[in-house]
């Protein structure tokens, strides 16, 4: 039962994605064209909302539902490993259409097609794994 | 009321729910980031005999793909129950340029079958286009360490330079995707 409340996020997030059209390939191409409000105005509400609430967190040392202090850890400092990997995402994201989410939401959606896609995303997690040493981060 | 429910959802609702969605993972002691599914994936298929970035204990990774298994379970019950037309209001200028290159149907459905027809899928190109995409991000987001949850949610939420480079990286990307390599291919 601990992890029935990870289904039922999961699939609240699914919904939202869903009927706010952020699975839709064609969302995707039109933010990249600058022709639409739409995705600027959920990401952005969603960050000046989550950085409020963030900070609220920090300053009133807040605890989790288990007791524990709530604690975000800071991303590594670097830039290469940002400035690259986020190139490469961004390439696939408007050619897909879909990031890592919307991928599996779109498989419950019914695209079946996104599976190719899916398989896509895991064989390039595995080749990063096994080529990370070699690359500069 | 029922077109509230049916009909699209506008921003000003998607993204606050978005956040929520983050505050709910973090009180619950996680946090908020789907790409990390993909690397758990690997790792419980043995990837970890093929590197050592896979030998993770991914069962402490459980509740994020559970969490995972909802999104599906709530794409399912979006298009079932709680969508009346699929038909997107696209920006009229995207529209007539999809147009222009051969996507006579834009905005009709959320994916264009140009791309994502299954038909297309029998093809080395269309098979290619999406296994490559799907590749990119997968690749793309470990590399950075985090993908739009990860990064343009949870990272700017925290103020995480990095996350900010990240994010540049993903419009450079998608930039180059839809000005250059899109108009290359259709």
């Amino acid at each position: 039962m601990k992890l029935a409340k990870y289904l039922l996020l999961g699939v609240f997030f699914g919904i939202i994605l869903a009927k706010a059209e952020i699975i839709s390939w064609y969302r995707i191409y039109e933010m990249f064209r600058f022709e639409s409000f739409h995705m600027y105005g959920v990401i952005g509400s969603a960050v000046v909302l989550g950085a409020i609430g963030i900070q609220l967190i920090k300053r009133n040392k807040l605890k989790d539902f288990h007791g524990q202090l709530i604690q975000i850890a800071d991303k590594n400092s670097g830039i290469t490993r940002y400035l690259i990997g986020g190139t490469l995402f961004g390439l696939g994201w408007a050619l897909a259409g879909a990031c890592p989410g919307p991928m599996f939401i779109l498989l419950g959606y019914g695209y079946l097609s996104i599976i190719v896609v899916i398989l896509g995303a895991i064989l390039g997690t595995f080749v990063y794994g096994v080529v990370r040493n070699k690359l500069p981060h | 009321m029922k077109d509230l429910l049916f009909g699209p959802w506008p921003w000003y609702v998607a993204g606050p729910l978005i956040a929520l969605t983050m505050f709910f993972l973090i009180f619950f002691g996680k946090e908020f980031g789907v790409s990390g599914n993909l690397r758990t994936i690997c790792s419980m298929s043995g990837a970890g005999k093929a590197a050592d970035f896979f030998k993770i204990n991914w069962k402490d990774q459980t509740w994020n793909l559970v969490f995972l298994l909802g999104t599906v379970i709530g794409g399912f019950i979006a298009a079932r129950f709680l969508t009346a037309s699929e038909e997107i209001a696209l920006n009229p200028e995207t529209v007539s340029h999809l147009q222009s290159m051969g996507f006579a149907e834009a905005g009709k459905q959320f994916l264009p079958y140009q791309i994502f027809g299954l038909e297309r899928l029998c093809s080395l190109r269309g098979f290619l286009i999406l296994v490559i995409g799907g590749f990119m991000v997968g690749f793309g987001a470990r590399y950075a360490g985090g993908c739009t949850s990860g990064h343009a949610i949870s990272g700017l939420s925290n103020l995480q330079l990095p996350s900010l480079i990240s994010v540049v990286g993903f419009f450079i990307g998608g930039l180059l995707t839809v000005h250059l390599i899109l108009p290359f291919l259709f």
